[in-house]
Formats: C-alpha cells, sequence, structure tokens
C-alpha cells in the first residue's frame, strides 16, 4: 500500500525526518500501538497510536542526485503523518 | 614513568610517545550536566534511589557487548528454527535466548548478496544498546547520520566494503520505537564451524551493516 508522509512542520518532539515530509513510499510492515512521541515528549497523557514501516525508494527521496535509485531507505513512521494515495 | 603528564612538559611540548599533549578540560559543566548532577543528588538525598543502585545500572550497561549480538547471530546462522523465530520477533527471540535486553522492541534483517541492509538513527543515536552495548563513536556522529542516507554507498565504501550494483541497499533510519540488528551473510569458509567458534566471526559492525562477518584477526 502507498502512503505519503504529511509535508508539515509543527514545532515539538517529531520523529517524523524533515527529509522523508512529502516523500511518498511503500508500507513495509505494521508494527503495532505506540504512544505519540509528541505528547509523550512533553508528559502529556499519549494516545496510542498505529507505527509503520515505511519503504522509499532513492530516487523518491533524493530526485536525480540519488546515489542509486533502486536503493531504499525504510523508516518508522506514526499513522497520523501518513495519507493514503 | 610515574607522571607521564606534568605541567612542565605540557608546555606545547611532545610526550615521550610521540603525539602533543592534549590540554585539560577546564570548561565549566554545561547547562545538562549541572541539570544531571543536581537530579541525581536530590534522587540520592530523598531516598529514592542509592549510589550504589545506579553505578549497578551503569555496570549492566557496560556489561552489554557486541558479544551478545555475535551470540544471537551464530546462533541464527546455524539453528533454523531460532532464525524463523529471530526473523519474525528478534527481542522475544533474543530474550529467550536469555539476554536481559529490557523493553526493548528489536527488528532482525538480513544481508545476502542481492540485499545490503545498514542501520543509523538520523535523528539521535538509537541503537540496540540493550543488546550490543553502547555504539561507537562515530555512529552518533552528523557525517555518518547524514550521509548514511544521502550516500550510503559511499560510506559503505570507505568501511572497506564495495557492493556489487545489483545489490540493492536498505538503509533503516530508526525513527521511532524499533531497534536494529544487522544478521549478516554467514561466509563461505566459516560453514561447518561449531557456534563457539562461529562467534569470532561476526563484528560489530556486521551487525550495523557497515561490514561483513570474517575470518577472527
Amino acid at each position: 500500500m502507498k502512503v505519503r508522509v504529511h509535508n508539515n512542520w509543527p514545532p515539538g518532539h517529531v520523529r517524523t525526518p524533515g527529509y522523508l515530509r512529502g516523500k511518498t513510499g511503500e508500507i513495509e510492515r505494521k508494527i503495532g500501538l505506540f504512544s505519540n512521541p509528541e505528547q509523550n515528549a512533553y508528559r502529556h497523557a499519549p494516545e496510542q497510536r498505529e507505527l509503520l514501516r515505511v519503504r522509499f525508494k532513492m530516487s523518491e527521496v533524493w530526485g536525480s542526485n540519488a546515489e542509486n535509485p533502486n536503493d531504499v531507505i525504510e523508516a518508522e513512521i506514526y499513522s497520523h503523518w501518513l495519507e493514503a494515495v | 614513568m610515574p607522571h607521564d603528564h606534568n605541567d612542565s612538559e605540557a608546555q606545547g611540548t611532545i610526550s615521550s610517545s610521540g603525539h602533543p599533549y592534549r590540554p585539560d578540560d577546564d570548561r565549566p559543566l554545561t547547562y545538562w550536566q549541572n541539570m544531571e548532577i543536581a537530579v541525581r543528588e536530590l534522587l540520592i538525598e530523598k531516598g529514592h534511589i542509592t549510589a550504589s543502585q545506579i553505578q549497578n545500572q551503569i555496570d549492566t550497561m557496560d556489561a552489554r557487548s557486541p558479544t551478545n549480538g555475535a551470540n544471537v547471530v551464530a546462533r541464527a546462522w546455524t539453528d533454523p528454527e531460532f532464525k524463523a523465530a529471530l526473523m519474525n520477533n528478534a527481542a522475544q527471540a533474543t530474550r529467550d535466548m536469555g539476554f536481559d535486553i529490557g523493553p526493548m522492541h528489536l527488528i532482525a534483517v538480513e544481508n545476502s548478496d542481492m540485499v545490503h541492509n545498514v542501520v543509523v538513527c538520523t535523528l539521535c543515536s538509537c541503537y540496540p544498546r540493550n543488546l550490543l552495548g553502547l555504539p561507537p563513536d562515530w555512529y552518533k556522529s552528523r557525517a555518518y547520520r547524514s550521509r548514511a542516507v544521502i550516500e550510503p554507498r559511499k560510506v559503505l565504501t570507505e568501511f572497506g566494503l564495495v557492493l556489487p550494483k545489483k545489490a540493492q541497499v536498505r538503509v533503516h533510519d530508526s525513527t521511532a520505537d524499533m531497534r536494529y540488528i544487522v544478521l549478516p551473510a554467514q561466509p563461505e569458509a566459516s560453514k561447518g564451524l561449531p557456534v563457539h567458534d562461529l562467534v569470532k566471526w561476526v563484528t560489530r559492525d556486521s551487525m550495523i551493516g557497515v561490514g561483513k562477518a570474517h575470518a577472527p584477526i
């Protein structure tokens, strides 16, 4: 399943790396429910959010500057940062 | 020599082993160093924990080393049932092997001729410390953390690892709750060896993915 990472830039403790925001990838696996770090980091009662491993092609992340377009980056992204494509 | 570093020698001269003396670290404590000391002393003064409990925790972490991971890898090489369990849930499989990894969530990724996995934490320095101990300094450097996702093949070349173009590099960015261990490919020359010998073929770097397993040096 294809997903796009929100291209948002909120302040605070965000675990979605900047270089992946706005990028599209494939869900590699679903890991389960974890505390939302954006709340947890400030001792707010954290909501449980689904965490997914998303696989991005280097060509998607770095465009024509990609070292090898078919290599991939895999990262854990919380569901509230993802939208179906 | 009783005193390797006396003051008169330290004035811009060279030590007997031929390197310049490193200046003393006389800077004041940083904000967070002060904060750590204040919190630690308060916790002890108020009777929540003792100094020896803190030291025990440090000793527990210092006792963890890449040898733990090497034992996991060597067993996976020789025990297909264990390997399947490891690939399915690496945290549970290592716990079942007897390692105290605390609450760590662990994923194992397998290297082969066609796929090469390498691990980084671009946001900070997440590392499977509860199994492998503390990460190497370079793992925490900005250079490794940024370059590993931008130009992993170039980085691997600097580690002495040149990968064929047909192999796919998979960079795992530990962005959140999972930690990663690479299951390196078993070298042909090691096949058939008993587990306690195989452990010596598994290096820390091969479990991060910046090296390969190789014969003990």
